[in-house]
């Protein structure tokens, strides 16, 4: 059972169109939402006059700050809260000052969607802007806070060893300057909510019933319950069919208590849909960080030590994440290389731009491409082969488990196990990556961008011809991910009077495929078939304790608790069987169909033991310490100079999760994660103007890639190391296929245009930063290759202007 | 993201929609694909009182060849129904070779010709064909004034601006008999399949007795508030012997005459220098193309 | 905008093989007629700005997008979604290939692949993999990074090629 691609239990539902999302609930009476938000990215908060809105046809009601003020609370800092934050937290509602476009500042119920945004466009809001703060690194022209003058919120110290005594020692130093740009997740479907409050609830009596959260569904009900002032028992989050999360829906946000406080007040049940339009600024944004390496290396090519100073734009507040992102940067940056020494100082800067949390590899998307392309860039400086560099300092399998001396999420970084350098030979050799060896380069300091002549990778033109208009790349980039996140996940087994067995768990399904997976646990762990197993999750009335789906734990946490609940079930219903068929339980066999076999040939099914009740079992899986999986990204891309469009051609994808549960489903991960990271690597990017307007609102500004950006994919599980940190032996897979892929793709465009400071050490690699970085490397008289230095082709030349 | 209310006309009639616009004028918008009108109304980027839609004037949905050997295209012809016309294929290879560019098969199975040349967005590619193929557009109003003509280089006046007046009503686009032996190339640029070209050229030259480029036309989109003719490369080709050295002396020559926007997408250096790129690389294409007749798109 | 109430309009349309009968605002897109009106709500909504394709069906035949539409405009016209594609129990083709190949996770937007995938092999029954990439390119999915999706189409070209 475990171990098996079988088709998912999910999937007839939803190729049906029966699947129910949040938008597809409807109650009688319900009103709809909007919400009106700020155009500003700064400015005072004066009046707001709601009168001729309140007086439109349709609608119920309107609701400003002020008219909210006895109710609205910060919004809480989920993960690692750190009482020196609270002052940068988001209220659900702008009270006196705006700090981003799009921050909400009323609300508005009427009779339909439409008749709330006629209404809305009547809302008169007094605003008087401010200067905007739009750039983390440089001197800001205005504090978001008063208090905090420098918009500096948080400063993060991270490291171990001496950096000062490795760096004293080293042979070489090799810098590099790297920035990614701001992405966000863009789960298709867009947020959404329905509050319909039980009649009475507003007084006291009876419940809220909230469809729509997902991700964190007991921990955003005892956040509402603590706005509310109610007690958490009087609130049921359900999630209903999810339409994709990668780590930004589910989090607690403004609108997740004003509608619920909106359907008290009016004692109806309210809806709001997020429209794609406010979901590009509405919901968290990531990945904006720029990063100042220094790498220290002894005359073997081995790391002395790395040095790190990062930015990290936070947006406007902090959210439900807080400085976790930046956190995680910083803990994860040496990667899986040792080196005696790692210093990293981070910035966490606030902007008058949308807050930041987690995207799909929160942190580490960032900073392994930031450590790739430094090992590349040394790599040309030492002229070592960039393959035979990285063999020379990645962990060996020996050192595990291997206490990093970071930190991440307030635990000890200390990998599990695998094989690292067994990855990057299983990868190169797969991949065919080119050989780069060359001739020894000079001592010394090496200036960036002067390579030594040597023999072109990928069958370019060596020496001598005419630089190509199109060439080609090669980059791979290695990583270790953190999954498994603590500290528990609970799970409910019972069998039900059919004689299902029948799940529930606090974890979350965000369309990756949890309910096939659980089932697969369960039918591994009670010997029965998966098809007929019901799995039911992210609703707070199931299980009193949940901690939910986000850092690739799903299937370590809930897995492990489902396999111990259900081998307890299991343990339960062979005793009752034998006393049924008197005989031992040892000589009791489960069959795949559910038929409860004796060695004397006696048998009952599952119904006929679940007549009576009794058969229920509840399994809280604790674990304290993370799973690490890993594994390399390879990317082979195709330059057109004169355009500067990049055209990954194939990318390769290694990875060691573990024992694998379904590998059908670890593909869907793994193939969905490149993507993402393709779209992250070369199109996507929430762009702001110097004064804070969004310019990103649509999505014919924010380019997601499509069936014609994302290249054949080759991917191959290279097993090998379960986890020793939970009985199943699993690790989480569901930020593997990203968190390599900026590093690769950055790494193979350099390769393809040469190495120099400059514009291809930022991410996204648009077409136009490639060409501007071509052109400069032309006009510049260096070679755009320095393996196909001379002149352009003809075809390309004219093409350059003067 | 829900239009304001509009009312809603549905006429059968040309003469219906000329009397609606007479009646209503800026208020009223005209609804044929909607593939652009249908995200701005849900953006309420417009708010009309009245939407007209032609889409139940079966007059406006003739297609064909024309008496004069060119091809008329009425305002409601989808992209769609060209790309499946083998006819129009083998009568105007260039617009032909268009038409997988623009967006993708759902909008073209909606979009229509006529739409995208009177919403006027300067990256279309159609602005750059018309151009190219010298075609002529038939406008007609209420009143019974008879309908005029607007030829394609009159046509584009602004950002989402053209000749076509309020009351005024698009009726059809006539492209000229292609001229035997003539020569095209199309290319664009755009960072992902169907969007909307940060530049973009449609060519067709013919070659003289004496083996020199004549009657040259280059028809430019996304570099400008409009689509607009690269006079100056034009010229550069025109009576020249066609060859590298032409090709990349037009491209300079476009270089120094377009006058791109510095946007959210792209800025105008980026763009003047693609359109370099684009023209030889079109240029180039239609001379390797032997006769107008076969070729792919490129 | 207008302060006007817009008159309503009675739309009669044919979904899914059923004539419907509604009055509506002008307004009313078609995907908010089919999911709203209807309880159609297979149909799904991810952009409004005919970008993401989540919301495709078939109008007449043609594979279109219903949030850029409005429901007056199919008075009179033929409408297929995604709820008509499963013959009872059985799953059509296309969909037991999308299971096959893992071509779905959260099936948001799985129907609007569905309905542009199954236009296209009406028009092209033995498409290569660039020709199914090419026709899909309108559709975004942020899960599955479309392998699984185009592997899944050219396989239910050949079950629909060898009759289902």
């Amino acid at each position: 059972m475990i171990g098996r691609s079988v088709r998912r239990l999910e999937d007839p539902r939803r190729l049906r169109g029966e699947g129910v999302y949040v938008d597809d609930v409807h109650l009688s009476g319900m009103l709809h939402a909007t919400v009106v938000r700020s155009p500003h990215a700064h400015a005072r908060l004066r009046e707001i006059d709601a009168a001729a809105a309140r007086a439109a046809p349709g609608v119920a009601a309107v609701f400003t700050a002020g008219d909210l003020m006895d109710a609205l609370r910060p919004i809480p800092i989920r993960l690692v809260p750190d009482d020196r934050l609270l002052r940068y937290l988001q209220h659900p509602l702008a009270i006196d000052r705006v700090r981003y476009v799009g921050e909400p500042v009323a609300l508005v119920v009427a009779r339909s969607r439409a008749a709330a945004e006629d209404a809305a466009e009547r809302v008169e809001v007094g605003f008087e802007p401010l200067p905007a703060a739009t750039d983390a690194g440089s001197p800001p022209p205005a504090a978001l806070f008063d208090y905090t003058p420098d918009n500096v919120a948080s400063l993060i110290e991270e490291g171990f060893g001496d950096p000062d005594a490795a760096f004293a020692r080293a042979h070489r130093i090799v810098r590099l300057t790297f920035r990614t740009g701001r992405h966000t997740a863009v789960p298709m479907e867009t947020r959404g909510l329905v509050a319909a409050p039980d009649r009475g609830a507003a007084h006291g009596r009876g419940r809220l019933t909230i469809w729509g959260p997902t991700k964190v569904t007991h921990f955003n009900r005892g956040v509402l319950a603590a706005m509310l002032g109610w007690p958490e028992h009087r609130i049921r989050l359900v999630e209903p069919e999810v339409g994709g999360g990668f780590g930004a829906r589910g989090e607690f946000y403004p609108e997740d208590f004003l509608v619920p406080c909106a359907a008290l007040r009016l004692g109806r049940p309210v809806k709001w849909i997020e429209d794609r339009v406010e979901h590009l600024s509405a919901i968290n944004h990531s990945r904006e960080q720029c990063y100042e390496l220094a790498l220290a290396l002894d005359p073997d090519g081995r790391f002395l030590g790395l040095r790190a100073e990062m930015t990290n734009d936070m947006g406007a507040y902090l959210r439900t994440h807080g400085t976790v992102v930046p956190g995680l940067s910083a803990g994860m940056l040496p990667g899986p290389y040792e080196m005696e020494a790692y210093r990293c100082r981070v910035r966490c800067v606030l902007t008058n731009k949308t807050p930041t949390g987690t995207y799909r590899a929160p942190g580490r998307f960032e900073c392994n491409a930031a450590r790739e392309r430094l090992i590349d860039r040394a790599a040309r400086v030492t002229g070592i082969d960039p393959v035979e560099l990285r063999m020379r300092n990645l962990i060996r399998p020996e050192r595990m488990p291997f206490a990093r001396g970071t930190t991440i999420l307030g635990e000890e970084v200390e990998y599990d196990s695998g094989d690292y350098p067994h990855a990057l030979a299983e990868a190169a050799s797969l991949s065919g990556f080119p050989s780069r060896v060359r001739g020894e380069a000079g001592d010394g300091e090496a200036p960036d961008g002067k390579a030594p002549d040597g023999k072109a990778p990928g069958g370019k033109e060596a020496g001598g011809r005419p630089a190509a208009r199109y060439r080609s790349g090669w980059g791979l980039a290695c990583f270790v991910e953190k999954t498994g996140t603590g500290p528990f996940e609970g799970a409910r087994a019972c069998l039900d009077r059919s004689g299902a067995l029948v799940i529930a768990t606090g974890a979350a399904d965000l369309g990756q495929g949890l309910e096939t997976c659980l089932a697969q646990i369960a039918g591994d762990a009670l010997g029965v078939d998966h098809v007929g197993i019901i799995v039911r999750h992210g609703d707070t009335d199931l299980i009193p304790h949940g901690v939910g789906s986000f850092a690739s734990r799903g299937t370590v946490m809930a897995g492990n608790a489902v396999h111990a609940a259900v081998s307890q079930l299991r343990t339960r219903l062979l005793e009752r069987a034998a006393a049924r068929l008197e005989t031992e339980v040892s000589d009791l066999v489960i069959e795949a169909d559910g038929v409860v076999r004796g060695a004397g040939g006696g048998s009952c099914t599952l119904a006929d033991l679940a007549a009576e009740p009794g058969l229920e079992t509840v399994h809280y899986f604790r674990c304290e310490r993370m799973a690490y999986s890993h594994g390399v990204a390879v990317a082979r891309v195709r330059v057109d100079t004169a355009t500067g469009l990049v055209v990954p051609e194939r990318i390769w994808l290694l990875y060691d999760v573990g024992r694998v549960v379904n590998p059908g489903l670890v593909a869907g991960q793994i193939e969905g994660g490149i993507a993402q990271g393709l779209g992250g690597a070369l199109l996507e990017e929430l762009r702001y103007d110097d004064a804070g307007q969004f310019l990103s609102g649509s999505f014919m500004d924010y380019l997601l890639p499509g069936t014609t950006d994302v290249p054949s994919i080759v991917h191959r599980d290279l097993g090998g190391s379960p986890s020793p940190r939970n009985p199943l032996g699993v690790k989480g897979a569901g930020e593997v296929g990203i968190a390599g892929i900026g590093g690769a793709i950055a790494n193979a465009v350099a390769d393809a245009l040469g190495d120099a400071e400059g514009d291809s050490d930022r991410l996204p690699l648009t077409s136009e930063r490639v060409w501007a970085r071509a052109r400069a490397m032309e006009a510049a008289g260096s070679p755009g290759s320095p393996r196909a230095p001379g002149a352009p082709a003809a075809g390309a030349g004219a093409a350059a202007p003067a | 993201m829900k239009p304001a209310p509009f009312a809603y006309r549905d006429p059968d009639t040309v003469d219906e929609v000329l009397a609606l616009l007479a009646e209503h004028g800026d208020d009223a918008k005209l609804l044929a694909g909607g593939q652009s009108l249908g995200p701005m109304l849900n953006m309420r980027v417009v708010s009309p009182a009245v939407v007209v839609d032609l889409n139940r004037v079966k007059a406006l949905a003739g297609r064909g060849g024309s008496a004069s050997g060119g091809f008329v295209i009425g305002a409601l012809v989808r992209q769609a129904d060209l790309e499946d016309d083998p006819a129009f294929a083998a009568a105007q290879p260039l617009a032909a070779a268009a038409l997988p560019f623009i967006a993708h098969r759902p909008i073209r199975n909606r979009g229509t010709v006529a739409g995208s040349l009177v919403h006027a967005d300067p990256a279309a590619e159609w602005g750059g064909v018309v151009l190219a193929l010298d075609a002529r557009i038939e406008v007609r109003q209420a009143g019974g004034a008879s309908p005029r003509t607007v030829a394609a280089e009159d046509f584009f006046t602004g950002i989402l601006e053209t000749a076509v007046e309020p009351d005024e009503l698009l009726a059809e686009i006539r492209l000229p008999p292609w001229p035997e032996d003539a020569r095209w190339g199309f290319r664009e640029f755009a960072r992902r399949r169907g969007d909307f070209a940060l530049a973009g050229v449609a060519c067709r030259f013919e070659v003289d007795g004496a083996g020199g480029g004549r009657s040259v036309r280059i028809g430019l989109f996304g570099v400008g508030d409009t689509a607009v003719r690269a006079r100056r490369a034009e010229a550069v080709l025109e009576g020249e012997t066609p060859g590298p050295e032409v090709f990349a002396a037009a491209a300079a020559a476009v270089q120094d005459e377009v006058e791109p926007l510095d946007d959210g997408h792209a800025s105008a250096g980026y763009r003047r220098h693609l359109a370099g790129v684009l023209v030889e690389d079109a240029l180039a294409d239609a001379w390797a193309r032997n006769g107008g007749d076969e070729g792919e798109a490129a | 905008m207008s302060d006007a109430v817009s008159e309503l309009r009675d739309v009669e349309v044919t979904v899914n093989g059923t004539v419907r009968r509604e009055r509506v605002e002008p307004r009313l897109t078609l995907a908010d007629f089919l999911r709203h009106t209807l309880g159609l709500t297979g149909t799904h909504v991810g952009c409004e700005h005919g970008v993401c394709g989540c919301c495709t069906v078939r109008l007449d035949g043609a594979a279109v997008r219903s949030c850029i539409l409005f429901a007056v405009q199919a008075h009179g016209r033929r409408i297929e979604t995604v709820e008509g594609l499963a013959d009872g129990e059985s799953l059509h083709p296309l969909q037991e290939a999308f299971s096959d190949h893992g071509a779905l996770q959260c099936g948001f937007c799985t129907p609007g692949f569905l309905m542009t995938a199954i236009e296209f092999l009406d028009r092209y029954p033995d498409p290569d993999e660039e020709a199914v990439r090419d026709a899909l390119s309108g559709s975004l999915c942020r899960c599955t990074g479309y392998q699984s999706i185009v592997a899944a189409v050219l396989d239910a070209a050949r079950r629909l090629r060898q009759g289902g």
